[in-house]
This record gives structure tokens, C-alpha cells and sequence, in this order.
């Protein structure tokens, strides 16, 4: 309880000072506190800065890479002020299938083009007029897109993928298989944004596994979703605010299954910037064995 | 609620209870601001009181105040005791399940601390099991079951830890007048219990084997709910018996009329070790929900618990002259309702009784907003209207030009409506003079919305505008029909529906839209918002909960006509009317109908809840106030 105390109100605020209770009426919440929960609450509207990092590796033991990856940012004029854009996709090619690696290419082309094409006019041109379709429609769309494409182009491959839009303060996912997507709060928090769509965590859910035997679970690849897979697919799109004062951090399974939660707190936490978080964040994966492809994109909101 | 009855031992060896310690007697206040009515349970560690809050001086509304008694003579122990009784009051503070009483405040004083609470109008499970004539219902059990279930699982599912119960039994169960359950008694009071390292908590008979090493996890929890239904199903209070006995009380043969499904579900929660029983509360959950479909007790579950159908009695009713369209306003003891027969009515909210009225010249429709002691309401008389709340005379009142049908809103010293004549009106809220004005291009009937220095309201041509506080334009929004529905915000989102039949979400700094549900029909009802639901009603005559991250449907609920009036959420229901002449009351997760009141006509206007109370109006020219 004194954990999760701490934890809430960040470790630095907990009330120890020692007080005289006798007689004393005590007041609920310090200043601090208040002031630090008020902040988590009113989002403000002050135009904020996005910036982003990617980090690649093909790992120790693998001869080619099948992960993809694409980072776009940016900011879109409106009429009054700037507003953050940003795009970040990352897809694991499925290794047992063939031509893992053009699954993943193919989503982050046809899901990155898609959507770009959508903003294209706000981005590189003059718009004429709004746009027609909402955030969760154009992400499901370009999904949908890249799911047929390779199921025609590449037949019996096919590609985890992990989407995040960025517009404004609000991220926009898709997420089809066990990519992940985490926010990461400087109060050392890391919560994940995603579910895998995996049999290992299917099992979990459904609670035939205890925690001892989801670390060993011999099938831990073994997906129950993929893009490019099945006839029909749905993926899970969903719109949350982008984690204020964290970071947000899409990666693959290169990295969540080998560094762990600790680590990848404290590698972005002490990284001079963002690059430098996601060179170290590949370093400590390879270093770890790099038993497989390495993708990690971290995004932050600052100012 | 928090009853350990008077008769009834307090679990564990009651340390030091050997001092005297003094009971408030009634009429006696704590702080300035809660007056004791009387003792409703002795614990351990104190007394729990029942108690009016002052600080709501024309009603009547109840808290349940938690004493505990600081008896530790080293200085440094009473200071940690208070910091964790603190602690542990902050922790329960940020709990949100229907399953779980409200924290409203804590203070300390002198060597007492004193923890205030929602006030459980019930009894607890353990007198409700003593009183019955022989043994409960197993559907009625296997329901409390189900919601037990629900709560463990949410405690469990806290981050970054879990909250282990520890002290599931059917005396800490509270069943509200609903038939619904309440856990009580977090375990507050054993932050008292002094220097006893590694204190084994829990009460005996209930507690699973592992308890007593000192461990405590969610199947720990499991165990003593399994032990709970075990005692409410067979009568057989296990602190009677030897520990872990249960194998040897076999339910069926203790009370034949339990399924052997049920039988099932109960033992495996009761299993010796932790790992025989379910992984989790959910899976138990689920075990049970195949138990009742089974034996046919979840249409039973679902049909008995709501009270009734038209079986409700209002608390009162008034009868105005003409239809009444808009919501009330409760303000210190006071129904504010506005009237098609041009009055403005203050009726008293505990009675009903007439308090005054005022009349306009045109059908009111708007909903009066109180502020400064002042009510500020729009007429279709073009007019905005200020009168004082004390007399119901007129202070000032302001011309548009054209009829109102926006209920005003006020920030920063400021009225903001909207008229058909186009207009966003900002108006100094002392001086009645004119701010400025933004002309769009088609009537207004949305109520503004007011968030973060931002104004947001829609118009009938289907225009949907945010504009800063200088009535400066930011982003404009087209939807494919007119907007009469009042936009709501949470996060950065603002939500609103139209007459196209959509529900939209977009970025409140932005406009950029975030997602789109389409209902069957457009709407002029106002969402409401709780979790991470949405709720709204549309002409096609259902209501409709939506999620706000998916924007997936979660459940839709059919009225027998079209749904003008828009959500009210109190606690864990919504409230809302139909054309159909009723209100509903859903719970709001399900979208369950808990009860449903019948007027004699159209229910357009949107209910308020306050204190407990349903108030509304209907087209049959009554205002009704209604039981929540």
C-alpha cells in the first residue's frame, strides 16, 4: 500500500514530515499533492512540441531483418495555432512464413501511404476541404488496405502491426498482433496501451496460465491475429490521449520479450534524448542475446 | 453500513479494550459540519455513527461517519497510525465501483480519527442470513455472488498493486434497498491494531489456509467468498466450526435445494490450495454466470431485481398549466423548472410545495442556471432572464432577437446563450450589458459548452464552432444536419450528436474528428458521460452506450418511442425519458432496466439527480421527483 501510495502521487511528495497529531486537525492532501493531481486531470491547451526517436537493429542471431518501421512528424497548420502530427508504425513480419519481411513492408507502405495520402493536402498542400472520414475510420481503412494486399500479393505470409496517429494531444492506434504499444510516465509506471493478440496471452486471459508458466510458455510466437492472415480481421482501434508528461513507446518483441519494464525505464529515463534512448534501448536487447529483429520508436509531447 | 453489530464479537483478540473508551451521543457535531443521529456499529477500534451533513442545511443528507480510537502510548506509533489511517483514506478515495461506498472526507482530532462515508440504506449480509426463515434463494445468492465477483475483480485489477480484501465476509456485505451489494469495512480499522507485525487479518472461519503464513493474494480473497456463499447458502456460520471444515459440511446435504452446479462452483472456491481453486475473480464470475444459465436463474437474476414496473411511486408531484420540456435546476433545497405556461417555477425539493413563480412571456424551455444567488433562465420571449432566488423578482433581464431555446451557461463573470437570431451571446452575468456577440449562420439551440476557455455549441444548420473566450472563431465543424444536441467534454475530446444521425467525437483544440457512431436516427439528445461509456438517446427510439476509446457499441436499450431527453448518470444507473411517457432507469453498465415510471405523457425533458432523487418534467405539466 505505501508502494502504490507513492507510486500515485510520485515518490518524491510523499507527506513523512513528522507532525504533531496531537490535538491537530490533519488536512487531507499537501499542496503538492493537489496540485500534481489537478495537473494529471485539466489537460491544458498550450501548443505542445512532438519529437520522436527510431531505433533498428536485425539482432544477434537472426540473418535478416523482417521488422519495418516508419516515423513521420510533423505539425499541421490549422487557422489559429500548429497542431502536432505525427505517425508511427511498426510491424514484425512473421518469421515461420515466407516473405516475413514483405508482409511487414508491405503494412508499413500501404498503412503509412494511406493515412499520408488522407493528410496530404494538410501537410503539403493547401486544403480545400475538411477531411471527410474520422481518425478511427481512416486507421481501420488503411488496416483493411494492407490486410487484402497481402493476402493477394503475398499469400500465407503475414505481419504484426502496431499504429500510432498523433493528432493534436490524442494518438489514434491500430494494432493487430504482439508489436506493443507502452506509456511511459516519469514516475517510473510503464502501462501498456495494446493487447497481444497471442495464444500465450489468450491463455493468460482466460486464466490457464499462472505467471510462472506464461515466462515459459514454449509457444510464445504463436499469434491468434495477424495482417495478412484469416479472411476476416478485426483489428483494435481505439483513441486515447497521448500519456501526459511520458512517453509513448511502440516496439517489437525484439525488445518488450528481452529487455525488461525496469530497464527500459531506466535506459529512457537516463538517455540525454530520444535517439539516444532508442540506440540504448537496441544496445540493451543485443546485449541481452538479440535473439530476434529489434524495432523501438519513442515519441514524447514537450513544451 | 459498516455494521459490526453491537451482539456481534469484533474478529481477532480485541487489544486494550480493557480502557474506557467514549461514545458520541446524538446531537453531538464533529467539525463544525456532521451532526451524530445515533450509534449504528461498535468495531474494534471504535465506534461507527450514523450523521446528517450540515453543510446541506435544507435536506436531509446522511453520511456514515467511521470513528477510530488512537490508544498507542508511544508518540511515534499514534504518528504513524494517523499516516496510515491517511494513506489508506487516500487509497479508498480513488476507488470507483458502484460496489464500493464514496469516501467524502477524513479528519483527525485529538486522539480520534474520523473517516466520512455514503450512507448504506440496508443490511448486511450476516443479519440478513440470521434473519431469514430458513434458507435464502439460490438464484438471490448466486446474484450477490456474481456482483462480488465484479468488485473482487476490480480491487484485484488495481495498479500498480493489487487490493487484497482480506476480510470477505457476509458481515462486511452490505445489501442496499436496490437488493444490490456493497462491500464494506477496508480494513481501515486494522491500521489501528498496533505493533503486531505480521498480524494475521483476516476473520477466522472465513480465512483461507494461507492467510494464516501470512500471505494474502487474490485467491486468498476467492477463498473467503467461497466461504461467505458457503455460510449464506447452508446457515452454517463457519466461526462455529473447526477451520477449513467445509469438505465436511457439504452444501446438498445441508440444503437440497442448491444445484449441483452451484455446489461445484462454491468448493472449488473453498479448495485447500490456492492453485485448485480459480485463477482469478472473473473466472469465478463466469463459472457462475454458466451456473445460473444453466438452471434458469439468470432470466430470475436479471427479471427480479428491478423493483418494479409503474409500481413506483413518486415522491411528490407538481402540477404546472402547461408542458414542461426543459430540466430542473436543484439548488439548496429548491426545484427551478421552467414551463410552456411562461412560468418559472421554484418548487421546494423536499415536498414539492409551491415556493413561486415568475412569469415570462413566451415557453420556457431552457434550463435556469443558479449563480451568485441569482437564477439566470431564457425565455422564448427572446428574453434572458436574471431574478433573485430568494424573491423570484426580476434583476435584469436581456434581449435577443429571436426565441431562446439554449439554456445559459456561466464562466468567468459571463452568460453565454444561443438564439435564433443566430447569435452566440456573451453577457456580463452582474451587469446584464452585451460582451459581445457571434453571428453564424443559422439559429442555435444547442447549450453552449464552456471548458478550458473555450465555448463550444452547435447550430440547426449544422455548423459546430469552438470560439476562446473573446469570441474569437478556432475551428469550425460540419456535420450533415442541424445540431440541437449539447456538446459534453472529457479528456480532449468533445462529444455531440446530430440530426444526420451521428455521434461525433473530435479533438477539442483541433476539430479534427476522432471517430463517428452511427445511430439509426438523428437525435436532438445531449450525451452524458461516466467511465468510459457515452451515453445518448435518438429518435429511433433506443438508447445507447458507447464506448468513448472504440466508439463500439457496448448495448443499446428500446424505449416504445422516440428519445428526445437526454442521459442523466447517478451512480452506477442513467436515467432518462421517451416519448413512450416514460423515465427509465438503467443500469448503466448492462443497460439492465432497473425500473421504469410511467406520466401521462411525452417525457422530453431531461431528468436531474440529486441527493438520491430523480427530478424531471413531463409533458403531462407535472414535475416529478422520484426515488434514484
Amino acid at each position: 500500500m505505501a508502494d502504490f501510495f507513492k507510486k500515485l502521487f510520485g515518490s518524491k511528495e510523499t507527506p513523512t514530515q513528522p507532525k504533531v497529531i496531537d490535538n491537530a486537525t490533519t488536512a487531507p492532501l499537501s499542496d503538492q499533492q493537489i496540485s500534481s493531481i489537478i495537473a494529471s486531470q485539466l489537460p491544458k491547451y498550450e501548443i505542445k512540441q512532438l519529437i520522436a526517436g527510431v531505433g533498428q537493429s536485425v539482432g544477434k542471431q537472426r540473418d535478416h531483418n523482417e521488422d519495418s518501421v516508419m516515423a513521420l512528424t510533423s505539425t499541421i497548420s490549422g487557422s489559429s495555432e500548429n497542431v502536432p502530427f505525427g505517425l508511427y508504425i511498426v510491424a514484425d513480419g512473421m518469421g515461420g512464413h515466407q516473405f516475413g519481411e514483405v508482409a511487414s513492408n508491405a503494412a508499413i507502405r500501404l498503412i503509412g501511404g494511406s493515412i499520408t495520402k488522407k493528410f496530404h493536402s494538410f501537410l503539403y498542400n493547401m486544403p480545400t476541404q475538411a477531411l471527410q472520414e474520422s481518425l478511427q475510420e481512416v486507421m481501420e481503412a488503411s488496416i483493411m488496405d494492407a490486410h487484402q494486399y497481402i493476402q493477394r500479393e503475398a499469400p500465407g505470409s503475414g505481419t504484426t502491426v502496431t499504429a500510432a496517429l498523433v493528432l493534436g494531444q490524442q494518438v489514434t492506434i491500430g494494432h493487430v498482433g504482439d508489436s506493443r504499444a507502452y506509456a511511459v510516465y516519469a514516475d517510473a509506471r510503464i502501462e501498456p496501451i495494446t493487447r497481444d493478440h497471442s495464444l500465450v496471452k489468450r491463455l493468460e486471459e482466460l486464466g490457464h496460465l499462472s505467471q510462472d508458466e506464461v515466462d515459459n510458455f514454449p509457444h510464445r510466437n504463436v499469434l491468434i491475429k495477424a495482417l495478412g492472415q484469416g479472411e476476416s480481421l478485426e483489428a483494435d482501434i481505439f483513441t486515447i490521449p497521448f500519456p501526459q508528461n511520458g512517453t509513448l513507446m511502440i516496439c517489437s518483441d525484439g525488445l518488450w520479450g528481452v529487455v525488461n519494464e525496469k530497464d527500459i525505464f531506466r535506459i529512457i529515463s537516463e538517455a540525454p534524448n530520444l535517439h539516444r534512448a532508442c540506440q540504448s534501448l537496441v544496445e540493451a536487447a543485443n546485449a541481452a542475446g538479440g535473439p530476434d529483429n529489434i524495432t523501438v520508436i519513442l515519441a514524447q509531447l514537450i513544451g | 453500513m459498516e455494521t459490526k453489530h453491537i451482539t456481534t464479537p469484533f474478529g481477532g483478540d480485541d487489544k486494550g479494550s480493557g480502557k474506557p473508551r467514549q461514545q458520541l451521543t446524538s446531537g453531538a457535531t464533529l467539525v463544525n459540519r456532521y451532526s451524530i443521529q445515533d450509534v449504528i456499529g461498535v468495531g474494534g477500534m471504535g465506534s461507527v455513527y450514523r450523521a446528517r451533513d450540515l453543510h446541506f442545511p435544507n435536506v436531509v443528507k446522511l453520511v456514515a461517519v467511521k470513528e477510530m480510537i488512537n490508544m498507542a502510548p508511544d508518540p511515534l506509533v499514534r504518528q504513524t497510525i494517523v499516516q496510515n489511517f491517511e494513506r489508506e483514506a487516500n487509497l479508498l478515495a480513488t476507488l470507483n465501483h458502484p460496489s464500493i461506498p464514496r469516501i467524502y472526507d477524513y479528519f483527525s482530532h485529538d486522539d480520534r480519527s474520523y473517516l466520512v462515508l455514503e450512507f448504506i440504506h440496508g443490511k448486511d449480509l450476516e443479519t440478513v442470513i440470521s434473519d431469514a426463515n430458513g434458507f435464502l434463494p439460490e438464484d438471490q445468492v448466486i446474484s450477490w455472488a456474481i456482483q462480488l465477483c465484479d468488485v473482487l475483480a476490480y480491487l484485484h485489477s488495481q495498479k500498480p498493486d493489487a487490493i487484497i480484501f482480506r476480510d470477505m465476509k457476509p458481515s462486511n456485505v452490505m445489501i442496499n434497498h436496490n437488493g444490490d451489494i456493497m462491500l464494506v469495512d477496508f480494513g481501515i480499522a486494522k491500521t489501528f491494531q498496533t505493533g503486531q507485525k505480521g498480524t494475521m487479518i483476516g476473520t477466522e472461519g472465513y480465512s483461507p489456509p494461507e492467510q494464516y503464513r501470512g500471505e494474502a493474494t487474490p485467491l486468498a480473497d476467492i477463498y473467503s467468498l467461497g466461504a461467505a456463499l458457503h455460510h449464506a447458502i447452508t446457515r452454517r456460520d463457519p466461526r462455529l466450526e473447526p477451520p477449513f471444515s467445509f469438505a465436511e459440511r457439504p452444501i446438498r446435504r445441508i440444503n437440497q435445494n442448491v444445484s449441483v452446479e452451484f455446489e461445484a462452483v462454491v468448493n472449488t472456491a473453498l479448495q485447500y490450495n490456492p492453485q485448485d481453486r480459480f485463477p482469478n475473480a472473473l473466472a469465478m464470475k463466469d463459472a457462475l454466470m454458466n451456473v445460473a444459465r444453466k438452471t434458469g436463474t439468470l432470466d430470475k437474476i436479471t427479471s427480479a431485481l428491478p423493483v418494479s414496473s409503474g409500481g413506483i411511486k413518486p415522491m411528490w408531484d407538481f402540477k404546472c398549466e402547461d408542458e414542461i420540456r426543459g430540466a430542473p435546476t436543484i439548488h439548496q433545497g429548491t426545484v427551478y423548472v421552467g414551463c410552456y405556461d411562461n412560468n418559472l417555477y421554484a418548487i421546494s425539493a423536499a415536498d414539492g410545495k409551491f415556493q413561486w413563480k415568475y412569469p415570462t412571456d413566451g415557453g420556457i424551455v431552457s434550463r435556469p442556471v443558479v449563480h451568485d444567488g441569482n437564477i439566470y433562465f431564457c425565455s422564448e420571449d427572446q428574453r434572458l432572464h436574471v431574478i433573485s432566488s430568494r424573491t423570484g423578482k426580476v434583476l435584469w433581464t436581456y434581449y435577443t432577437e429571436g426565441k431562446i431555446y439554449s439554456s445559459p451557461r456561466i464562466a468567468d463573470g459571463h452568460v453565454f446563450f444561443g438564439s435564433e437570431d443566430q447569435d452566440l451571446h456573451a453577457v456580463n452575468a452582474t451587469s446584464g450589458r452585451a460582451a459581445w456577440k457571434f453571428s453564424t449562420d443559422a439559429p442555435i439551440h444547442s447549450t453552449p459548452l464552456i471548458y478550458n476557455e473555450m465555448i463550444y455549441f452547435g447550430t440547426e444548420s449544422g455548423s459546430f464552432y469552438a470560439l476562446d473566450f473573446r469570441g474569437t472563431l478556432k475551428w469550425r465543424f460540419s456535420a450533415k444536419r442541424g445540431i440541437t444536441s449539447s456538446p459534453i467534454i472529457k479528456g480532449q475530446a468533445v462529444y455531440f450528436a446530430s440530426l444526420d444521425g451521428t455521434l461525433y467525437a473530435l479533438d477539442a483544440k483541433s476539430g479534427w474528428a476522432i471517430w463517428k457512431f452511427r445511430l439509426g436516427k438523428g437525435t436532438v439528445s445531449s450525451p452524458a458521460l461516466a467511465d468510459d461509456y457515452i451515453f445518448i438517446g435518438a429518435s429511433d427510439g433506443f438508447i445507447y452506450c458507447v464506448d468513448t476509446r472504440t466508439a463500439k457499441e457496448v448495448w443499446r436499450f428500446k424505449t416504445d418511442n422516440q428519445v428526445s431527453s437526454s442521459p442523466a448518470v447517478f451512480k452506477d444507473s442513467i436515467y432518462c425519458g421517451s416519448v413512450d411517457n416514460n423515465m427509465y432507469c438503467l443500469e448503466y453498465r448492462t443497460g439492465r432496466l432497473r425500473w421504469k415510471f410511467e406520466t401521462k405523457g411525452p417525457v422530453t425533458g431531461s431528468p436531474v439527480v440529486f441527493d438520491d432523487i430523480v427530478y424531471f418534467g413531463s409533458t403531462d405539466h407535472h414535475v416529478y421527483a422520484l426515488f434514484a
